[in-house]
């Protein structure tokens, strides 16, 4: 077995570097998080690797969520807690800062001018996102069918989106997709 | 607490309802759509920010490195209570989903599959992909007004979403020319 705490020390370097690098999205820093964790420091086989990546996209809450398990993995549920924290704590304390800028300058010509031009970049990045979700979950006309009636459902009717995607998870469960 | 009157202070969550409402966000998204989700509570349900805030937050919250959804806690965590909003936020949002998280792990590194949990997120997928669509639908009638905002955002869709370039390349191109449309002119309205 390798010595814990050296494995710390790995997780806390690890994941505190890769928050910084994680620019547009956690899942830009998947393959340098699959490099090391598979073959620097061997906590895992490749197959784990991607088979933690699969569970943390569907499991509720943020997808960044794989480091909670590559930690877990790495050094038990201490692991876990510290890989989490460190990948959240340097990108959210830019954050803070850029917020911080954000409320001050409520009434400069640039806010103005992001806020009314973003929204249809921001809208265009969202259909590609909800698109290449689609292409990956690699579904057949069944798939293709519940996805389009429940866009229908979650846009012109008042249903609570939580009932939808319980039922289509129901759905999934029975087999029918 | 005291009855207060309607001010803005009023309107402002406390670290507990911050921390719950991110809670329940992230726990809705099961089968992914956190985004679609976080406007359903933020901007309809709370009407805490505008579409247009939300949607421009959003972006940044993407440039900016960290999870996108964990900086939008941020974000709004930061804009009602500085720190401790910003911490309240990101602990309701995370503390849960690593919980389960956790024991989804443990029963993976035990067991090597979950069988019923793939089934039923087949399903839970595609409506999570709907509600991003709906997203796109709802917030796209509102602010899709006009040719150049069409062009943006179609020229957005199909380089990020059809030609998969790199979020950094698509917004070089575009953002500078969006900015450009958008720039407040003095006179004009």
């Amino acid at each position: 077995m390798k010595d814990e705490g050296l494995n710390f020390y790995h997780i806390l370097i690890l994941f505190s570097s890769l928050s910084l690098l994680s620019i547009g999205g956690g899942n830009s820093v998947i393959p340098e998080m699959h490099h090391k964790a598979v073959t620097n420091y061997q906590w895992m086989t490749d197959k784990q690797f991607a088979d933690i990546f699969a569970i943390s996209q569907s499991a509720p809450g943020p997808s960044i969520l794989i480091v909670t398990l590559v930690g877990y993995k790495a050094a038990g549920i201490p692991g876990a807690i510290l890989a989490t924290i460190a990948m959240m704590l340097p990108a959210a304390a830019l954050v803070y800062l850029v917020t911080c800028f954000w409320q001050k300058a409520a009434k400069s010509p640039i806010r103005q001018a992001i806020e009314k031009g973003f929204a249809p970049l921001t809208v265009g990045l969202v259909l590609a996102s909800g698109y290449v979700m689609s292409r990956a979950a690699d579904h057949d006309w069944r798939g293709f069918l519940l996805t389009g009636i429940c866009t229908v459902l979650c846009t012109v009717t008042k249903i609570n989106p939580l009932i939808i995607v319980g039922a289509a998870g129901f759905i999934g469960w029975m087999g029918w997709v | 607490m005291t009855q207060s009157s309607p001010t803005s202070e009023a309107a402002r969550p406390t670290l507990v309802e911050l921390a719950w409402t991110f809670n329940h966000i992230a726990l809705a998204s099961f089968g992914g759509g956190l985004s679609a989700w976080s406007r359903e509570v933020i901007v309809v349900e709370k009407k805490w920010m505008s579409d247009e805030e939300f949607l421009s937050a959003l972006t940044m919250c993407r440039i900016l490195p960290g999870a996108n959804q964990v900086n939008m806690a941020v974000f709004v965590g930061t804009k009602f209570g500085g720190i401790p909003g910003a911490i309240a936020a990101a602990f309701g949002l995370t503390f849960i989903p690593v919980v389960i998280i956790l024991a989804l792990g443990y029963a993976y590194f035990r067991y090597n599959n979950i069988p019923a949990l793939q089934s039923t997120l087949k399903g839970a997928v595609a409506a999570a992909v709907a509600l991003t669509f709906s997203m796109a639908i709802k917030t796209g009638q509102k602010c899709l007004r006009g040719s150049v905002p069409l062009v943006l955002f179609a020229a957005t869709f199909v380089l990020n979403g059809v030609f998969r370039w790199p979020l950094f390349a698509v917004l070089a191109m575009i953002a500078p020319l969006a900015l450009v449309w958008a720039w407040p002119r003095k006179g004009a309205r």
